[in-house]
C-alpha cells in the first residue's frame, strides 16, 4: 500500500468525526501491526475487491459508539444491534469516501459486524495491517487498513 | 396532498436518522426498507413520490433499485444517500434516474436541503 493511500484513510477519519460530530478526532501516527488483531467491543469489517484486495475495519469500545449514537439523535439505552450498526456506518462511510481518491476500482462490501473478539477473525494473509489509532472525546478506537 | 417517502438503507441507524431529520411535516407517510430486494417489494404496493436510496446494500444494490423504480413509476424522485465519493458512482446513479446525490456523512440540515430541492423542482 502506498503512503498516499494511507493518507486518504487518515484524512477520511478526520473528516468523518469533524463532519458528523462537529468535534474533531485526534488521529495518531499510523503503524504496521504484525501482532494478532486485538478487537475492541464492536468491529465492522469492509471487504475490498476490484483493483484492490483486502479489508478495512473499524473497531471501537461501547462508550465511543454510545456517544456517536447520541450525536446521531438516538435516545435511550443503545442495544447491541445499534452499537454494531454504528461501527458499521463508520467503517462504511470512511471506506466509501475513500473511493473519491482511490477510484471506482476500490469496491467495498457491505459491513460485517462483529462483537467482541471472535476466534475465527483473521486479517488477510501476507498483507500488512496499517493501524490508525483514533482518540475522540476521551475514547479510543482504531481504523485498520489491510490493502494489496 | 403531501408526498410519501420511502427510506432505503441497510443501516437502521441511518434509516432512523433520516426519518428524524425529515420529521412528519413534509410527508403524509414514511416507510423504510433495509435492502434493495425489500425496497422493490415495498415500492410495488407503496409507490412513494420521494425515495432516499443507499447504494451499497445486500441482495440488490441501490443503483439497480433506482433503475427499476423509475421504470415502474417514472414520476418518483430519488435522492441517493451514499458514502461512495467517486464521481463515476454519482454519474451512474443520475444516469439511471436519480435526481440528487447526498454524500455520507451528512448533517440533518444537508439532508433537509437536498430533499427540499427535490420537492420544489
Amino acid at each position: 500500500m502506498k503512503e498516499q493511500h494511507l493518507k486518504t484513510f487518515v484524512s477520511g477519519v478526520s473528516g468523518y468525526f469533524e463532519h458528523f460530530t462537529a468535534q474533531p478526532a485526534e488521529v495518531h501516527a499510523p503503524y504496521i501491526d504484525d501482532q494478532p488483531p486485538r478487537l475492541l467491543d464492536y468491529t465492522a469489517v469492509i471487504g475490498i475487491s476490484g483493483g484492490y484486495q483486502g479489508c478495512v475495519y473499524f473497531t471501537a469500545g461501547t462508550p465511543l459508539l454510545q456517544e456517536l449514537l447520541a450525536r446521531a439523535g438516538e435516545t435511550g439505552a443503545a442495544d447491541a444491534d445499534s452499537l454494531a450498526d454504528a461501527a458499521g456506518e463508520v467503517a462504511n462511510t470512511i471506506s466509501g469516501n475513500a473511493r473519491g481518491e482511490l477510484g471506482a476500482g476500490f469496491t467495498i462490501s457491505v459491513p460485517s459486524r462483529l462483537r467482541g473478539q471472535p476466534a475465527d477473525f483473521a486479517r488477510p494473509p501476507s498483507v500488512p495491517a496499517f493501524v490508525i489509532p483514533i482518540s475522540w472525546q476521551g475514547h479510543r478506537s482504531e481504523l485498520v487498513v489491510c490493502l494489496r | 396532498m403531501s408526498p410519501r417517502l420511502l427510506i432505503v438503507d441497510d443501516s437502521s441507524l441511518i434509516r432512523r436518522a433520516i426519518q428524524r431529520a425529515l420529521g412528519e411535516t413534509r410527508f403524509s407517510e414514511i416507510r423504510s426498507a433495509g435492502n434493495g430486494a425489500e425496497a422493490l417489494r415495498v415500492f410495488k404496493t407503496y409507490p412513494a413520490e420521494i425515495i432516499t436510496m443507499d447504494i451499497t446494500m445486500p441482495e440488490i444494490d441501490g443503483i439497480s433499485c433506482v433503475e427499476t423504480m423509475i421504470q415502474l413509476r417514472p414520476s418518483s424522485r430519488i435522492l441517493v444517500v451514499s458514502a461512495l465519493a467517486d464521481q463515476a458512482t454519482a454519474i451512474e446513479a443520475m444516469t439511471r434516474g436519480a435526481e440528487g446525490f447526498l454524500l455520507k456523512p451528512f448533517t440533518p440540515e444537508e439532508l433537509c436541503e437536498a430533499i427540499d430541492d427535490l420537492l420544489q423542482d
